[in-house]
């Protein structure tokens, strides 16, 4: 095969920002490189959560939170309950962010269920446009990350998160957020949360995998992002969301 | 139950993120530029009269602008790495702006405009003074030993240039700061493209009324007869600049509150609740009504020249302080409401910790420490202009 000087230098130049995106998300995650079958190109990732199946058990806290270290007191991801009378202000609580679960509700003539939290993922996320340093950023397959050797902890980020997603970890006094698992899902593997999600409520998906259910599911599905009206793209879809939840 | 929380906060909402010292950042960048902006109504409106308060408002200033970006370096969770702010700016970032158009206004405006304005005491000084106060002066100089009639023809045209690239920088300067709240689209009670403008306005007035205290403080320590035509013209244009600010807020207010989105009777019930003090009572209240009557009186009815000294020292006072409190509500304020609009948290400042009471404290007194030296080192007296006692 014959490889003209052109060819070179393409080929050569994609090797080398391959390898240098590959070392630098190794740094940022802390966590082992991408498996070397992850070409970060070829996925999108979000998530799906159907609220109907969550039954706000609570073990996605803590699978999150023992995965991540999530520091005690700060949440990756939470289960919310809405108590919803007609006609009146929705009732709304997330008892230590649901880690041990809910108590039994104390009315039974309201409408109630859970809605569990995270990250949306954003695709124009206002956390990474705000950022002073550029220390949060959306990587090429739709993750939104932090750079924790590089975040100044100005917090300008958390202010500019519409859905409450960002703390100062109290550790590294750097800004601290879901990573969707990162470290799991450059492996092939499942975020935690859904891992560990007894019912299915969570499904993690890929929107550049023609195989991806997430496909068929949006065919027949009628779907609904957190606070559309704030346009970030957020990519984590809710089936079946009340009105009520923000 | 949550201690201090009533209703629903995203869990990790709870605790503020920006601190007491946020709020003296914009406080203190609001007086820097409303300084410089009575500074420049001599300079390039020819307005005679403030003439006395002209090297005052410039030392001002500078010594508010030394400490702006200090409580922003004490608030951040790593303070060793804001250079990168400088080296790796991130452009669509308001705040990555900051230091840029911080270091054009310190270096290319304020200390440009200081140094031509005092260069010829700096000079007289630097072949009079002896120790080491000599070697300081020479210093400054920056080598430049010419202050022939031609030469300061040319440092005043040149000085003059400045301040008219300096009115609009002093704008930027404070209008971005307005824009970091303003763009946030996040928080209802930050979000209004009239922040940027608001943050202007009381920036000119909080400078305005620092800088008729000053003037008023400092003759009366150096036992030195006010200039009550200076102190009638700087009262006047306070009192005009805050009658655009309280317009620009009442429409800010009005606009809310007739358009009643949907974070309307959240951010009604915090103002009702746990604002009503620092906003109704202090900024609205005692802030802002009360100086305005005060300087309204003194526009329509005639006082005795020691009434009308009381009078404007009460409203410059009031207004540094409603201007304060304005800033607190804004940072603060806009941190104690859920984004789910379903719930409220507490504010409780601490006394001795990085971001507490004290360091505040102590970063608000540290601007008129340095504010004394710059007078002992160049005097901004106009002797000849002001009447002994």
């Amino acid at each position: 095969m014959d490889i003209s000087r052109r060819d070179l230098f393409h080929i050569g130049g994609k090797l080398l920002v391959l390898a240098s995106v590959g070392a630098t998300l190794d740094q940022i995650t802390g966590a082992a490189p991408p498996s070397e079958a992850y070409r970060m190109a070829d996925h999108w990732w979000g998530m799906l959560i159907d609220i109907d199946k969550c039954i706000g058990c609570g073990n996605c806290v803590r699978a999150c939170s023992k995965e991540n270290n999530v520091p005690e007191g700060y949440f990756r991801t939470w289960v919310e309950r809405y108590q919803i009378q007609e006609g009146a202000q929705p009732q709304v609580d997330s008892p230590n962010g649901a880690m041990e679960g809910f108590p039994l509700p104390t009315r039974a003539d309201v409408k109630s269920f859970f809605v569990p939290k995270l990250c949306n993922h954003c695709a124009d996320s206002p956390c990474t446009q705000v950022c002073p340093v550029g220390a949060t950023f959306i990587s090429p397959d739709g993750v939104v990350l932090i750079d924790q050797t590089y975040c100044l902890g100005c917090r300008y980020c958390v202010q500019a998160c519409p859905y409450g997603c960002r703390y100062l970890h109290p550790k590294t006094d750097t800004v601290d957020k879901c990573t969707l698992c990162y470290h799991r899902i450059t492996q092939g593997l499942t975020t935690a949360c859904c891992e560990n999600c007894p019912t299915g409520a969570r499904q993690l998906v890929d929107f550049k995998d023609p195989k991806d259910p997430v496909h068929e599911f949006l065919r027949h599905n009628k779907v609904q992002v957190l606070k559309p009206y704030m346009a970030t793209q957020a990519k984590i879809y809710y089936k079946d969301l009340d009105g009520a939840v923000r | 139950m949550i201690p201090g929380v009533d209703g629903f906060m995203y869990p990790n909402e709870v605790e503020l993120q920006w601190s007491v010292l946020i709020v003296l950042y914009p406080y203190i960048t609001g007086l820097v530029a409303g300084a410089f902006i009575l500074a420049s109504l001599e300079r390039v409106f020819k307005v005679e009269a403030v003439r006395p308060t002209y090297r005052l408002a410039l030392l001002t200033a500078l010594s508010f602008l030394l400490v702006a970006p200090l409580p922003l370096q004490l608030h951040l969770g790593h303070p060793e790495r804001s250079l990168e702010m400088y080296l790796t700016p991130h452009r669509s970032s308001a705040m990555a702006m900051f230091g840029f158009v911080y270091l054009w206004y310190l270096m290319a405006v304020l200390l440009a405009e200081v140094w031509l304005e005092f260069r010829e005491e700096i000079v007289h000084r630097a072949q009079t003074t002896k120790g080491w106060l000599r070697l300081v002066y020479h210093a400054l100089t920056l080598g430049s030993y010419n202050v022939s009639p031609e030469a300061r023809r040319i440092d005043d045209k040149i000085g003059y240039i400045i301040t008219v690239i300096g009115i609009p920088s002093a704008f930027l300067l404070h209008g971005y700061v307005g824009f970091i709240f303003g763009s946030i689209k996040a928080n209802p009670w930050w979000s209004t493209p009239l922040m940027p403008v608001v943050f202007l306005f009381s920036a000119m007035v909080s400078g305005i009324a620092a800088v008729m205290v000053l003037y008023v403080v400092s003759s009366k320590l150096r036992r030195i007869a006010i200039d009550m035509r200076c102190l009638d013209t700087i009262a006047r244009y306070l009192f005009y600049t805050f009658i655009i600010d309280f317009t620009l807020e009442m429409l800010d207010l009005i606009h809310r509150t007739y358009e009643a989105d949907e974070s309307f009777r959240s951010l009604d019930f915090m103002v009702h609740t746990r604002l009503w003090g620092s906003h109704v009572i202090l900024q609205i209240f005692f802030g802002t009504l009360a100086p305005l009557a005060l300087l309204a009186a003194t526009q329509l009815r005639s006082f005795s020249e020691a009434r009308r000294r009381a009078m404007y020292m009460t409203a410059g006072g009031l207004t540094l302080i409603g201007i304060f409190a304005m800033r607190w509500n804004i940072v603060i304020g806009g941190q104690l409401f859920s984004k789910s609009f379903l719930g409220y948290t507490t504010y409780k400042v601490a006394l001795t910790a990085r971001e507490g009471l004290l360091p505040a404290i102590a970063l608000m007194l540290l601007p008129f420490a340095i504010f004394l030296v710059l007078i002992k080192l160049l005097p901004p007296w106009t002797e000849g202009k002001a009447t002994e006692a």
